[in-house]
């Protein structure tokens, strides 16, 4: 069996996921990283996209909406303010979500605040297109 | 003196009443528990944002250059106090206690010749505060009508609350929220929301994993994403409180009631049965009298 560390997903409200995992992709704000076992440590801020995790032979995709993750050898915790499993969205629920985000992006206020929209709008749409 | 027809009335309207107390009292423990099981729920998060931050602060050595909402403004003119109470009454001295502890210690920093601004949240503390310090309420927030608190509703608030910061409109922000101690007890509590406190690192914790780290993009943004995220995290947090403390303090401020009610009819049922006798004696001592006078 090949080594693990705890990954564990985490929003305000609840712990969404947590399992031992055995690789995660992680969308940070400077470029994805791929964490695996006796990573280095690291806090880095996310953009919004795609987290990618292969724990027991299974593999989960989750959408996560700006956050931070703190990374050390044995553990992962993904601080996310928002974040669903892309496996129970359906393309509706996608288009709602992109609806507001799109809002969103027409109501930014400074330029920090429209990248993060912008980045979720494209990421949102790429998705919904290949859900289509 | 009153009939037996009124007493009859006042018995079943107070046994009225407390069918209605104990109703709401058991509704108020079913919504306890919710509010409970979501204010655990949101502790994980909580904790790990805690954790990171007095990491990081820890290691910011140069107190002067930091961000202003982790060293304040350099001034403590402008207080903003942020009051949280409930959207509703009935239940005890939730809201007053709140009230209470915010309006002491606006009227302590009016006495030192500060300028005091008020953000309340929740119908009953701007109800409460109205009175005295109407004038110094800047901002109204009431969260009626949402069943189920979520983070959004926290950004909300924390969003216009840094806003406000950033526009130079206060030097310090403290958090009034009530802390959920027991069901019998909650803790009207001041938490100082900007400049923010960081919690102590906890020495005995082992050092050697953290010791070594790095951030991404950079130390400065990592702790300047953590500190706006933290004002929507305490924010959060003191609503969970909030919420919690205030269905505890229904709880028994009903059960309260509800007993009282008990207490009462018992009372009003001996006092009928004894005007109920007194009435029957009455009447035999006439019928008595009436045949020993024929």
């Amino acid at each position: 069996m090949a080594a693990t560390f705890k990954f564990e997903l985490v929003s305000p409200e609840r712990v969404l996921l947590s399992v031992d995992a055995e690789q995660a992709i992680v969308p940070g704000a400077d470029g994805e990283f791929t964490m695996l076992p006796g990573h280095a440590p690291v806090i880095a801020t996310l953009r919004p996209g795609v987290l990618d995790v292969s724990a027991q032979g299974s593999k989960k995709r989750l959408f996560v909406k700006s956050g931070f993750a703190e990374v050390d050898p044995a553990r992962l915790t993904v601080l996310a303010d928002k974040a669903f499993d892309l496996d129970d969205m359906t393309p509706s629920m996608l288009a709602a979500e992109l609806k507001t985000a799109e809002a969103e992006l027409v109501g930014a206020k400074d330029d920090e605040a429209r990248m993060i929209a912008d980045t979720l709008v494209s990421e949102l749409k790429r998705l919904s297109s290949r859900a289509a | 003196m009153a009939s037996l027809k009124d007493m009859r009335n006042r018995i079943a309207s107070v046994k009225a009443t407390r069918k209605i107390t104990k109703a709401m009292q058991m509704v108020a423990a079913a919504k306890l528990r919710r509010a409970q099981e979501a204010a655990q729920a949101a502790r994980p998060y909580a904790e790990r944002m805690d954790a990171v931050l007095s990491g990081v602060a820890g290691r910011i050595t140069d107190k002067t250059s930091g961000s202003p909402l982790l060293i304040g403004t350099g001034k403590d003119q402008v207080h903003l106090l942020i009051v949280m109470t409930a959207e509703r009454g009935l239940c005890g001295g939730f809201n007053s206690n709140i009230a209470r502890l915010a309006r002491q210690d606006a009227m302590r920093l009016i006495g030192q010749g500060k300028t005091v601004k008020i953000m309340t949240v929740g119908r009953k503390g701007a109800d409460n505060l109205r009175r005295d310090l109407g004038k110094n309420i800047v901002e109204r927030i009431e969260l009626a009508g949402i069943k189920q608190l979520g983070f959004s509703n926290a950004e909300g608030i924390a969003n216009k609350v840094l806003a406000m910061f950033e526009a130079g409109e206060f030097d310090v922000a403290t958090l009034y929220f009530s802390e959920f101690k027991s069901v019998i007890l909650q803790k009207p509590t001041a938490l100082q929301l900007i400049p923010a406190k960081i919690p102590e690192v906890d020495s005995s914790a082992p050092k050697g994993a953290m010791a070594v780290q790095e951030y991404e993009p950079s130390e400065e943004e990592v702790l300047g994403f953590l500190l706006t995220r933290n004002v929507s995290t305490q924010v959060f947090r003191g609503l969970l409180e909030n919420a919690a403390s205030e269905q505890g303090a229904r709880m028994s401020a009903m059960d309260n009631a509800t007993r009282n009610a008990g207490d009462m009819i018992n009372k009003l049922t001996i006092k009928y049965n004894r005007l109920r006798q007194a009435n029957i004696t009455k009447e035999l001592i006439e019928i008595i009298s009436g045949a020993e006078a024929l």
